[in-house]
């Protein structure tokens, strides 16, 4: 009897699973390379996005991806004229691409933030500095993760 | 529910740039998971942490879920005067949390 029940259960469970299974092959379960552009381009609007100035500190290798620290800079004198406004974190193949966005103004001090992000798979991250003259910057970084993040029962 | 902590140097001089670590305890649930049934677990993160230093906001970072669980922030300030730095993490199901921290300034 009870064995019956676990049995009609687990049935159940593979029947759901598989529905849903259906469904994310109609929607894919990660964003895109493309996906992520259109994250940035939300951003920036119509400015261009010029390579440099911003500094993107990831491992190369992760071995978790549920917890990859993070560090990114931008050299800026941090004054009311010449500022940092902010810094946005983007991934490729994360279920979604932004990451993180961090706000200052002149009071920071330094537009240098650390923090520990998750990689669903080894991908490139993408750092956009937005600074106080309107001009944006950027700089990515490779990182192979060995065990991904978050996609499975914890 | 989440609880805090904040590490800020308790004297600075006056100008310097002091570095402030916070770490919340929180899932960060994503919303992309899904439990034993296949169900999807909601999502459950914190969306925004603002810090503001006597009032005035100096930094503040919007959290997607990509951010880990336990949200550790590093970020820096100009200590300008004594008083009192504070911080707020807002998120998912109405959470609110906040923690202060004094400073002082000579």
């Amino acid at each position: 009897m009870d064995r019956e029940t676990s049995r009609r259960a687990f049935l159940r469970a593979a029947a759901t699973g598989l529905g849903l299974g259906a469904v994310i092959t109609v929607a894919p379960a990660h964003a895109t390379p493309e996906a992520m552009e259109d994250a940035i381009r939300k951003i920036v609007g119509s400015s261009r996005v010029s390579k440099g100035r911003v500094k993107l500190e990831l491992p190369p290798l992760s071995e978790n991806g549920n917890t990859v620290p993070l560090t990114v800079s931008v050299e800026s004198p941090m004054t009311p004229a010449d500022h940092v406004r902010a810094i946005h974190v983007f991934t490729e193949l994360n279920p979604q691409p932004e990451v993180v966005s961090f706000r200052f103004g002149p009071r920071a001090g330094q537009a240098r933030v650390s923090t520990r992000i998750r990689l669903a798979t080894t991908q490139t991250v993408t750092a956009v500095g937005e600074l106080s003259d309107g001009s944006f910057w950027s700089a990515s970084a490779a990182v192979v993760v060995t065990l991904a993040a978050c996609l499975e029962d914890a | 529910m989440s609880s805090a902590l904040v590490n800020v140097p308790p004297r600075a001089r006056r100008g310097e740039v002091i570095e402030i670590k916070t770490l919340i305890s929180h899932p960060m649930e994503t919303g992309y998971r899904r439990n034993q049934l296949g169900a999807r677990i909601p999502r459950d993160i914190i969306r925004l942490f603002v810090c503001t230093y006597n009032g005035t906001e100096v930094f503040r970072a919007e959290l997607h879920p990509a951010i880990a669980a336990n949200p550790f922030l590093v970020f820096s300030t100009v200590a300008t005067e004594s008083g009192t730095i504070a911080f707020q993490w807002t998120g998912d199901n109405g959470l609110s949390a906040t923690e202060s921290a004094a400073i002082v300034v000579d």
